[in-house]
């Protein structure tokens, strides 16, 4: 690994070898559907609680992954996840299942990607040869955490997002054929004094921004190096201010496409309950574990610039007048020849 | 336009101050109708409310009660309905489109109660339901107290007596 900035390049061609996701029915409706691996028809995941639905995802993601790389959950090395909950108590779960050692992280919405670079690291440095990564979430565990009740009545704003009913797995390691992890930028927390919990996408446009603009001084690389840049989940709010930004910062983002996660997993027109668009660990995660990694496969894409957002709020810090203090981790995935 | 491209300094996420990044910001969030908001608080609330005299007049008219006896089934009457369509599921997508409209009758205080209570129930009775069933509703409660304590007492001070009008 060379270190440049805040990025880091990997030499020894870490690859995700593996990927799956589960989905609960809103992300089945979505555009995306036929990319992932199991859908829920039900919202609880034919679970009693919302905080086993969650975990189940997550269990099932890993489970699934394992399967597909042609493994068994022995053979997994380290276990590199996290999620939204308190004490990322879905995820630490999930790993008692799993059986492997756990490294827990915390990164709000930016868990997928951060993640993903930690399970890369390790595998890049010779410290594990299998390492899965993976996070999830819920639309009900967020709410009753971070908001309102899931039943209760409040009149949610244009700018308000909608938790990803979801999780993502990726089994990265040296041998195999998938998409190599060629370099990773690890953000720093910004913060420009956004309070509004639910416009959460001009809060983290500004991580977004500078974590992009980061990667492109350290890399020396262009934008249009890159066939696609998304970011986890600005949404449709977020996703303009981080163009602008990265316009006036005089980031070349015209070259390439800029999406964001938070646009893709919902049918914008059709689900229009999802206001701004999606969010949560679960967003990025399905979205780049199941949509782009297919694409990838099929050589549709060849190389891949993933920008995880997370918003770093607690209940706590929100209801207290404090602002929401965001990050970004960019993961970029390359297709060989 | 923020102040740093006007003095022709290089843009900077790090020099960008928290006044000039709202600017910004703000250009891209979509506007809130208040206006759109308010009619439909206004009709949908307004309509609850009639639903309430419906209710009242027909108890008044079917069990031979006067229009106070008739108020208290009239009031349970309608926290029931509000249960009901929370524990379907279906209150909080109408009040997405009333607002205030379904927030501010007695059908949104039971609401409050009565998601909480749903939603608590897997932390058990004492913790769970019991604990969390005023969270919402608790702040009203407390208010409203107040507010009546502050009402009383400018009654009891310039001597209006409260008098019930029968």
């Amino acid at each position: 690994m060379r270190l440049k900035g805040q990025t880091w390049e990997f030499q020894a061609k870490p690859r995700i070898l593996a990927s799956a996701t589960v989905v609960g029915p809103e992300e089945g409706q979505g555009p995306l559907a036929s990319d992932f691996d199991y859908i829920y028809d039900n919202l609880e995941i034919n679970e009693k609680t919302w905080e086993k639905a969650e975990r189940k995802l997550l269990e099932q993601a890993s489970q699934l992954a394992v399967v597909k790389a042609g493994l068994t959950k022995e053979k997994i090395q380290f276990f590199v996840g996290g999620d939204l909950m308190n004490q990322i108590i879905s995820s630490t779960f999930a790993a008692r299942t799993l059986g492997a050692p756990y490294l827990g992280v915390f990164g709000a919405c930016s868990t997928s990607m951060e993640s993903l670079a930690l399970a890369a690291l390790l595998v890049d440095s010779g410290a594990a040869e299998l390492v899965l990564a993976g996070t999830t979430s819920h639309n009900c565990t967020a709410e009753k955490q971070f908001r309102y009740p899931t039943e209760y009545g409040s009149q949610k704003p244009p700018t308000a997002q909608y938790t990803v009913t979801g999780s993502g797995c990726g089994i990265v390691g040296k041998k195999g054929n998938g998409p190599v992890i060629a370099r990773a930028t690890i953000g720093r927390v910004m913060d420009l004094g956004i309070k509004d919990p639910f416009n959460m996408g001009a809060a983290m446009a500004p991580a977004a921004a500078d974590t992009i603009e980061a990667h492109f001084r350290d890399t020396g690389l262009t934008p249009g190096h890159y066939d696609l840049v998304v970011t986890g989940d600005l949404a449709s709010v977020g996703l303009p201010i981080a163009k602008e930004l990265l316009q006036k910062a005089g980031v070349r983002m015209e070259q390439t496409k800029f999406g964001d996660c938070g646009l893709m997993v919902y049918d914008m027109q059709k689900q229009t309950y999802v206001r701004a668009g999606g969010s949560g660990c679960g967003c990025s995660a399905v979205v780049t574990y199941g949509h782009l990694l297919k694409k990838m496969t099929n050589k549709e894409l060849k190389k891949v610039l993933v920008v995880a957002t997370g918003a770093l709020l607690s209940p706590l810090s929100y209801q207290q007048g404090e602002s929401i203090p965001c990050i970004a981790h960019a993961v970029a995935l390359e297709m060989e020849d | 336009m923020p102040a740093s491209t006007k003095k022709g300094n290089k843009f900077s996420l790090d020099n960008l101050s928290s006044q000039e990044y709202k600017s910004i910001a703000q250009k891209h969030e979509p506007k809130r109708s208040i206006f759109k908001n308010c009619i439909l608080a206004f009709l949908i609330g307004g309509a609850i409310c009639l639903l309430g005299q419906a209710i009242q007049q027909a108890f008044m008219a079917l069990f031979d009660m006067s229009t106070q006896e008739a108020s208290s089934p009239t009031v349970a009457v309608l926290i029931i309905i509000s249960v009901i369509l929370t524990s379907c599921g279906v209150y909080d997508k109408f009040a997405q489109v009333a607002g205030a409209g379904t927030a501010v009758p007695v059908t949104g205080f039971a609401n409050s109660m009565c998601s909480a209570a749903l939603e608590h129930k897997a932390e058990g009775y004492v913790l769970g339901v019991g604990a969390n069933m005023f969270k919402l509703a608790g702040s009203v409660i407390v208010f409203g107290t107040v507010a009546a304590f502050f009402v009383g007492l400018v009654y009891a001070i310039f001597g209006l007596e409260g008098v019930h009008h029968q």
